[in-house]
């Protein structure tokens, strides 16, 4: 025998100011199985759930049905006040009286009557519920960082310094990302090595960072908190135990000529390589695509001179399975390269150069030690030519957005030119100079009014090669669109952040979701920033959008912080409002007959298979099994299930049809 | 100012092109091989345009610009939003023709069209010794190219006769029915 | 396709369409008769389209849109109508027009009936444009080495002006800048193509006439180009682009201040040339800067 309890709230005038309630809670009192009805001006308020504690206490309910505003909103404080009263939370249900009726409804009769039979359904359907417990998840306390850039780095030590473990998984040879390619950094003009390197070096010692450098995600499994990680470990064909990083086997490795991509091709490096002399760890990989050993079967020189024995041809991949509790994303970007344009030469041009090829030009550790000198011939250029928006900002290329950096960095560069080569003349084609951010502005009318960079508004059309210049077409658009012609030594394009090539392959592999232009995406473009549409993914970095290193630490630190939030509990509690596959007494033990279409509707991978065996230990009969980790209780699998063995709790079918047949019964 | 949003909109109806998607980052105008000789170059054209100025407008359709257009097409090929510029173009002459304000200076330039295009009406192919003919009656340069054709007889690149075709009645009717 | 070609009035099954255009036919009939013996020379028959019409070119372009249009659809009919699946259009400027044409006709069904009506004539809009790059690459393709006999031994600059490459999403022939075929086509003819920067920028096309003066400076601006890279001959497609280049030297050589001699020949002479043809088979006669190739 039901004894119910209906609790109408006028939200102070919000529902009272076309809905009678004292009428409703009237009616209420009326139906069958209710034992208490009442109305007051504020519920949710203190005296109001106390009301309800009591009736509950003194009237012995058996089911609450608060008649307010919407259970997004006040839900969750109803059934903790029941709870306090002794009664299971999930017998208490709400009926939204406000977002439903009041509020999109005039004042009369009939708004009144709408409201009576929204309470009537509600209380039909708290006749069928059942006591809930809420679902405990335990949490693996250990956290995946993919990507070894500045964001991985960040979000890594910041984990793994308030006592988490930390998984870090690199695709290079060594960590530091594109930011140990820069030489130095807006707005202050510090030395990026110098401020990067510290970093490296405390995440490879770190005691609670395992560090996998030139590895991948292989296979991404599980729910949060409980994910399961298959990690591959690319041959280094160098046993790390033994090698001692003495570099003996580079310097005499004969295959001297393969471009360095560290160097952005700038520079040339050896098939067994460290990517840099900072690398971390500092030691060396084989690459066997370009040694030759692996493609000719001989040569072996670095096994010859390496003094420990470490070289060792024959290591394949291997595969390392973690568990683990959360997962950083933080791949990174790319930048188009310069054969991206057709209007400036395909790639053809030796000293037409991409920004981040500039930038190892200017960094002391690059190809030329730090000075600027024409690729082609060596000379020092003493006319250059930045291009901004190279491919952003040019939907006809497929790139509608802003790369954001760009405006920055030529800046930069132009500024670190001015000062490398002082009798130097720098111009800029910009089409809008973007320096939103602290001292951003301030740096950029440095490099025009100190520096003497000549800004020029407009966009390049074309350029082409003669006599060892580059004539540079251009526009000046604050000169009423007057032609430029410019006789550079060296043009720097500004290209387009772009997203990286596997990016779309890992974004499938970890389900999570990603933009047009293959960046991954956040959960909510203000509101959860770090996080994806994953529970337990978190995302930071350019690889989510082209971000500077402020904007990407910023960034790491909160993925971070909500990985020790995640982490900060033993366990995860989650709503019980799950699909559950019945069970009976043998010898039919459940309804489910074993077609398992529910597990090919469902879109979580929530759905596993049971065994259920005699005592022999012969399997009986393989029947569905929800995992209450992975169920968002969605209710697809319900609607697919031909046996009707499968139910959502707390929304049962039972439940659904009592509430529509209070309707009904008029 | 006057702001005619109505041309603007009957601009965009022919040509298919919203002036607003133009940035003005210039480099149509950069690429553009006649803009030096243009009064307005064509991210000022564009300009000119977006402002909806019914006077900027009439200055454009009695501008150079529009007869110094080539449509070699560079500006289209290149313009990061690909606005139909050369479509524009065309627009803007068929209108400054229609209205009969065909910048003064420019009127070699449509007098060598017309005169084309009167040999191609009445023979259905170009004939070349009457296009020279019909130019220099249009536009009174009489000594011009003198040397020229004498040369081009002797090479054998000036038939003195037209060929004419057996359907000059249908391309008659052509230019009939596509008169303005 | 077959189909086509059985009803065709006069089709013989493999012949090509042949549009001459009217510079062909006039100051440009060198090019027309290179095309016609470099195509006899690789056995390609060519079916020249009866009755046809001018392109309208630039003219009708500038002044009507809709002339323009009906003009070259009158030419695109004439070919169904005479069985043509494919047809060769050596001026770049026609092949241009034609193919526009086509396109924009295919794409807007309201506009193709209005221009039906106009000419009086059905248009089903299949037909395959070729210019004479892709003629040679379509039916000669590896063929052309082995029939060089006197090699193109000379550093030539490939000159493709504006119509062959533009609008590149219509014409979809080679690259938007930079193109290479007939750079590899003149290689293929034991010719040595430059880099240079001038391919594809404007020679002044119809301005020839009404403005001399920007002829001069456009053309002028090309030919010292590829004079300055010890360019020996500059190839081209286009009889608007030869006559500029060619038959304005002298306007030319006056804006540039210098006397540049350099010859400005067809893709289709080269060619004829390389594969034993004689200067006087393929017109070299014609040119107003003598071009003499030992």
């Amino acid at each position: 025998m039901s004894k119910i309890g209906v609790f109408i709230c006028h939200c102070g005038e919000n529902i009272s100011a076309t809905v009678d309630c004292e009428r409703v809670a009237a009616e209420a009192g009326k139906m069958d199985g209710v034992e208490f009805a009442t109305d007051y001006k504020y519920m949710c308020s203190d005296p109001g759930q106390t009301l309800i504690k009591n009736a509950i206490k003194e009237k012995g309910l058996t089911g609450v049905v608060v008649g307010a505003c919407s259970p997004r909103m006040h839900e969750p404080t109803f059934r903790k006040a029941c709870a306090e009263a002794g009664l299971n939370p999930y017998l208490c249900e709400m009926s939204n009286l406000r977002e439903h009726c009041s509020w999109v409804h005039e004042k009369n009769e009939q708004t009144t009557e709408k409201a009576i039979d929204l309470v009537k359904m509600l209380v039909e359907k708290v006749k069928k519920n059942k006591p809930l417990n809420a679902i405990k998840v335990p949490i693996t306390k250990k956290a995946l960082v993919i990507g070894g850039g500045i964001a991985g780095i960040q979000a890594a030590l910041d984990i793994a310094n308030a006592g988490q473990q930390v998984i870090m998984v690199e695709k290079e040879p060594s960590i530091g990302g594109h930011m140990s390619q820069l030489s130095e950094t807006f707005p202050t003009l510090d030395c990026s090595q110098c401020i990067l390197t510290p970093r490296m070096v405390e995440v490879a010692q770190h005691p609670n960072i395992t560090l996998y450098t030139y590895a991948e995600l292989e296979h991404l499994d599980g729910f949060i908190g409980n994910f399961k990680a298959t990690i591959r470990l690319k041959a280094k064909s160098v046993d790390y135990k033994l090698c001692t990083g003495c570099g003996a086997c580079t310097t005499k490795c004969p295959n001297k000529k393969i471009p360095s991509e560290f160097n952005e091709g700038l520079g040339m490096r050896t098939a067994i390589y460290t990517p840099f002399p900072q690398a971390v760890p500092n030691k060396p990989v084989i690459d066997r695509a370009n040694c030759t050993y692996y493609q000719k079967g001989k040569c072996k020189v670095c096994e010859k001179v390496c003094p420990t024995g470490a070289i060792q041809y024959d290591l394949p991949d291997q595969f390392i399975t973690e568990d683990i509790g959360a997962v950083v994303i933080a791949t990174g970007f790319n930048v188009l390269k310069t054969d991206f344009f057709p209007e400036y030469g395909y790639g053809k041009y030796a000293d037409v150069l991409t920004g981040l090829q500039f930038e190892r030009l200017a960094s002391a550790s690059g190809p030329t030690l730090g000075e600027i000198r024409r690729p082609s011939d060596g000379k020092v250029p003493k006319k250059i030519v930045f291009i901004a928006c190279s491919g952003s900002r040019d939907p006809a290329k497929g790139i509608p957005y802003c790369s954001k950096i760009c405006c920055m960095y030529t800046a930069k560069h132009a500024m670190l030119y001015q000062h490398k080569v002082h009798d130097g003349e720098s111009y800029v084609f910009y089409m809008d100079i973007r320096a939103g951010g602290k001292n951003y502005e301030e740096f950029v009318r440095r490099a025009i009014e100190d520096d003497g960079v000549n800004y020029i508004r407009g966009r390049v059309a074309r350029i082409y090669e003669k006599d060892g210049k580059y004539i540079v077409k251009g526009a000046d658009t604050l000169l009423g669109s007057k032609p430029v012609e410019i006789e550079a030594d060296m043009v720097v394009l500004a290209t387009a952040g772009v997203s990286n090539p596997g990016a779309e392959e890992l974004a499938q592999k970890m389900h999570v979701s990603y933009d047009a232009y293959k960046f991954f995406a956040e959960a909510h473009p203000k509101l959860k920033p770090v996080e994806t549409n994953t529970a337990g993914i978190f995302l930071c970095g350019a690889c989510q959008a082209p971000k500077d290193i402020p904007e990407t630490v910023g960034m790491a630190s909160g993925a971070a912080a909500k990985v020790i939030g995640l982490f900060s509990n033993n366990e995860l509690t989650r709503e019980p409002l799950i699909a559950v596959v019945n069970r009976s007494a043998p010898p039919v033990f459940s309804t489910c007959v074993g077609c398992f279409m529910c597990q090919t509707a469902c879109p979580y991978n929530a759905i596993e298979r049971e065994e259920i065996k005699g005592r022999d230990g012969s399997v009986i009969k393989t029947v569905a099994k929800v995992n209450p980790g992975l169920c968002q209780g969605c209710g697809t699998c319900v609607a697919f299930c031909r046996s009707k063995a499968i139910d959502i709790q707390g929304f049962s079918n039972e439940q659904m049809f009592a509430e529509v047949m209070a309707l009904m019964n008029e | 100012m006057i702001n005619n949003q109505k041309s603007i909109h009957e601009l965009q109806l022919h040509t298919g092109v919203n002036v607003n998607r133009c940035y003005q980052c210039g480099k149509c105008t950069a690429g553009c091989q006649l803009a030096d000789e243009m009064d307005f170059p064509p991210s000022m054209v564009m300009h000119m345009l977006q402002t909806k100025d019914e006077e900027l407008l009439q200055q454009l359709l009695n501008s150079k610009t529009i007869w110094l257009c080539i449509s070699c097409q560079n500006c289209i090929e290149r313009c990061p939003m690909s606005i139909d510029i050369p479509h524009i173009m065309d627009y803007l002459r068929e209108k400054s023709a229609g209205e009969h304000k065909i910048n003064r200076q420019s009127r070699d330039i449509v007098a060598f069209h017309r005169a084309f295009l009167d040999s191609i009406k009445y023979t259905g192919r170009l004939y070349e010794i009457g296009l020279v003919a019909g130019y220099k009656a249009r536009t009174f340069h009489l000594t011009q190219d003198v040397v020229l054709a004498p040369k081009m007889y002797a090479k054998g690149k000036l038939p003195l006769v037209p060929e004419m075709i057996k359907g000059t009645r249908n391309i008659k009717g052509i230019f009939r029915k596509t008169a303005p | 396709m077959s189909e086509q070609i059985i009803n065709s009035p006069c089709g013989v099954k493999g012949t090509i369409g042949f549009y001459p255009g009217c510079s062909l036919k006039g100051s440009s009939s060198e090019y027309a008769q290179s095309v016609l013996a470099v195509a006899k020379a690789f056995d390609i028959e060519l079916q020249e389209i009866q009755d046809w019409n001018c392109c309208g070119s630039t003219a009708a372009h500038n002044l009507n849109k809709e002339l323009a249009l009906s003009l070259s659809a009158r030419i695109l009919a004439l070919s169904e109508k005479q069985g043509l699946t494919e047809v060769v259009v050596p001026c770049a400027a026609c092949y241009n027009r034609l193919t526009v044409t086509q396109h924009e006709l295919n794409n807007d069904a309201a506009l193709k009936q209005r221009v039906c009506d106009i000419i009086d004539m059905p248009i089903k809009g299949n037909l395959q444009i070729l210019n004479v790059m892709q003629m040679i690459d379509k039916y000669v393709a590896d063929r052309l080495e082995e029939k060089v006999t006197t090699p193109f031994g000379h550093k030539v600059a490939c000159y493709y002006g504006c119509l062959l490459v533009r609008p590149h999403n219509i014409l979809q022939f080679d690259r938007l800048e930079d193109p290479q075929s007939m750079d590899i086509l003149m290689k293929r003819s034991g010719a040595e193509p430059i880099e240079w920067g001038f391919k594809t920028e404007c020679c002044g096309a119809g301005f020839s006439v009404s403005r001399t003066d920007v002829v001069a400076k456009l053309s002028g601006n090309i030919v010292k180009d590829a004079a300055d890279r010890g360019a020996e001959a500059i190839i081209v497609a286009c009889p608007m682009c030869q006559s500029n280049l060619d038959m304005r030297r002298p306007q030319i050589n006056e804006y540039l201040k210098q006397k540049i001699d350099i010859p400005v020949i067809y893709i289709t002479q080269a060619i004829g040339l390389a594969v034993g043809l004689s200067p006087k088979e393929v017109g070299l006669q014609k040119h107003f800067v003598p071009a003499q190739f030992a």
